[in-house]
């Protein structure tokens, strides 16, 4: 058995620092700054690792395709000449809007090279997000393939006058001077490319997170959020030398970013990307053919497999795994006790979200896990349950009482805006202190568990969905008069979107005007942000001022008691 | 049943869950999903609601063989016989 890499929590928590941390990159002592991608990939093809395999794709048929360190850096490099090449500066926005093939993983590695900022899109959001997402971030260059510009992308064009070239991933030739062939210009620039001097607070990484009262946030994140990713590859992913790591995120949500790709690389192992979608049998054999170590995965997919009511253990060689992991709601402890027995190894619930860059709180190998719970503060990590109220915030040191979940600030993943929109940043902050947006409480231990959101954001199949995003899409409907929308539980993916729909006068409350506006979500939206369910109802309950009362709607919804009404309009 | 009456019941299903689309257009090698845009939990939901309107059994590790028309229609056949 390997030994854990944090074989003592307290200690180490206790003795924490930072900057002795920083002893791990090879960028700084080398005049080079601190850049992700060379510590992530230019270190290891310069240093020992060079043949080993970086990332193995796993193609939708089955195929396996192995990109070493040094290749990687050669296609990494040659992305970033296409950027020198066609004038994209410092700090400018590159997209991606791709499923889970390399050229998304050379995109974002290429760009942090060029000292461009990435930003990935998920890639079954509707036009209408990638439009938000493209105009707020300001994207001079998206790489995408023919499919998705043709059904997303193109009539968008007219509104985004920031754009100035989209590369399509699977055309042989340039389609325009703007549209352009990806392959055509990789195969003309050079494979060597030398990464400026990188400030460690040079901006890197743009992902978007959803709001509760208006379009998503861009959350920006600097060069320097790869001390996080090393940290906890080492402490938390428990990485070791020739390990092969599978995270099963997509890099269009921020755990696909920082653990689908920069951790592992960092750390020096193998990362497995499957281009498919969750599949019982196939995930169960491509961790017994990769022979996958350690396996970063979510609850909603464990949910599933415990679905297939198989014995893993028995019916697939899982002999080389050690650890499974979770992130993106909380694991029940129902459910890290069925995997524990089914893979047989340690299963370790984690909390972060895409304003942190990386886990904050987690279980970890080297101690006793409580089943249910986020588990304690990453060594570096100051967290606490705190009242906020109109005066401020007190943090509460009683344990067992619920409260805000806030981290103290200073680490060095936090996002260092929302872009274009401080006075939103600035709300996130009292005084030292990151408000999370979640609820959790402390037991005696140290033990933190997750109790909900504090906000009405929306948390379904381990990403967010802001409720305005949703609505505002809703209420363009022809049919509909007022909208109002929130996460109803559901067994499987934690919450589902569920409307409430006022319609406009004459149109009639039917299944063929549901399906409608299913229809119609789902095309503007995408399957994963549009509604699941929708309800027809006379009216909506509003504050005196207008406000539409989400959380009296789902109180309503769950049967609950309804809280105080004292601002309720009359109806 | 016979294999039009099967694929209608299939059409149907699909177009409650994305109403938008034409499952009827989809070819038989279309990976269904993909095309008519369909995330991990509405798949769920037409695997669910399809397995009750045939009376079928349709376990969660026998999925991976419904990814498209023609491997949901050889499946089903052989589960209904």
């Amino acid at each position: 058995m390997v030994n854990p890499n944090l074989t003592d929590y307290s200690k180490t928590y206790k003795a924490f620092d930072w900057e002795k941390e920083s002893q791990y990159f090879n960028g700084p002592s080398a005049g080079l700054g601190l850049n992700i991608a060379h510590e992530a990939v230019d270190r290891h093809a310069n240093g020992g690792l060079g043949d080993t395999t970086a990332i193995r794709f796993v193609r939708k048929d089955q195929k396996r395709e192995n990109i070493s360190y040094v290749k990687l850096q050669e296609l990494t490099s040659r992305f970033a000449n296409v950027l020198d090449r066609l004038g994209i500066a410092k700090g400018e926005t590159v997209y991606s809007l791709l499923g889970r093939v390399p050229e998304l993983y050379i995109t974002a590695l290429g760009s942090l090279k060029r000292l461009a900022v990435f930003c990935p899109l998920f890639s079954v959001f509707g036009p209408e997000p990638i439009f938000q997402r493209l105009s707020k971030g300001e994207a001079s260059l998206l790489v995408t393939n023919k499919l998705f510009y043709e059904k997303k992308v193109e009539k968008l064009i007219d509104r985004l006058p920031h754009l100035r070239y989209i590369f399509l991933i699977d055309v042989e030739e340039d389609l325009s001077k703007k549209v352009l062939s990806f392959d055509r210009w990789m195969k003309k620039a050079s494979s060597s490319f030398s990464i400026p001097f990188t400030s460690p607070e040079d901006p890197a990484l743009l992902h978007f997170t959803s709001g509760t009262t208006g379009m998503p946030k861009g959350a920006l994140h600097v060069h320097k959020a790869v001390y996080t990713h090393y940290l906890t590859g080492k402490l938390v992913l428990d990485f070791h030398k020739n390990d092969v790591f599978w995270c099963t995120a997509d890099p269009g949500w921020v755990t696909g970013t920082s653990y689908g790709i920069i951790s592992p690389l960092v750390n020096g192992v193998t990362s497995i990307v499957d281009e498919q979608e969750f599949d019982a049998m196939r995930w169960y054999q491509i961790l017994e053919k990769e022979k996958v170590n350690i396996w970063y995965t979510a609850p909603t997919a464990i949910r599933r497999l415990m679905r297939t009511e198989m014995d893993p253990k028995k019916e697939f060689d899982l002999s080389k795994l050690r650890l499974v992991l979770s992130v993106g709601e909380p694991l029940h402890a129902a459910e890290v006790i069925w995997a524990q027995q089914a893979f047989g190894v340690p299963v370790l619930d984690n909390w972060w979200q895409t304003e942190t860059g990386g886990i904050m709180i987690a279980n970890y190998r080297s101690m006793e896990v409580a089943p249910g719970s986020m588990g304690k503060p990453l060594p570096g990590i100051e967290a606490a349950v705190a009242e906020i109220d109109g005066d401020g915030i007190e943090l509460i040191t009683d344990t067992e009482a619920q409260g805000h979940l806030v981290l103290k600030k200073g680490f060095p993943s936090m996002f260092r805006a929302y872009l274009h929109e401080q006075e939103r940043y600035n709300k996130c902050f009292i005084g030292d202190w990151y408000i999370t947006g979640d609820l959790a409480r402390r037991d005696r231990k140290g033990y933190f568990w997750f109790v909900g959101r504090a906000d009405d954001i929306i948390k379904t199949s381990g990403h967010m969905v802001g409720p305005f995003e949703v609505e505002s899409s809703l209420m363009k409907h022809p049919s509909v008069a007022e909208a109002a929308v929130i996460g109803k539980p559901e067994a499987s993916v934690g919450e589902m979107v569920k409307a409430f729909v006022v319609l406009k006068e004459g149109v009639k409350e039917n299944s063929e005007t549901k399906l409608d506006i299913i229809g119609f979500a789902r095309k503007e939206l995408g399957p994963a942000v549009a509604p699941k369910e929708i309800a027809f109802v006379q009216r909506l309950p509003k504050t005196r001022s207008g406000k539409i009362l989400r959380r009296l709607l789902k109180a309503r919804e769950l049967g609950l008691p309804e809280g105080d009404l004292s601002t309720l309009e009359p109806s | 049943m016979k294999e039009a009456e099967i694929l209608n019941i299939v059409y149907g299903l699909l177009k409650q869950v994305a109403p938008e689309t034409d499952p009827s257009s989809l070819t038989l090698d279309e990976n269904i999903r993909e095309s008519l845009n369909i995330d991990s939990y509405d798949a769920l939901q037409f695997i669910v609601a399809l397995s009750e309107k045939l009376g079928v059994d349709i376990p969660e590790k026998d999925y991976g063989q419904t990814g498209n028309l023609k491997n949901l229609l050889i499946y089903l056949e052989k589960r209904l016989h």
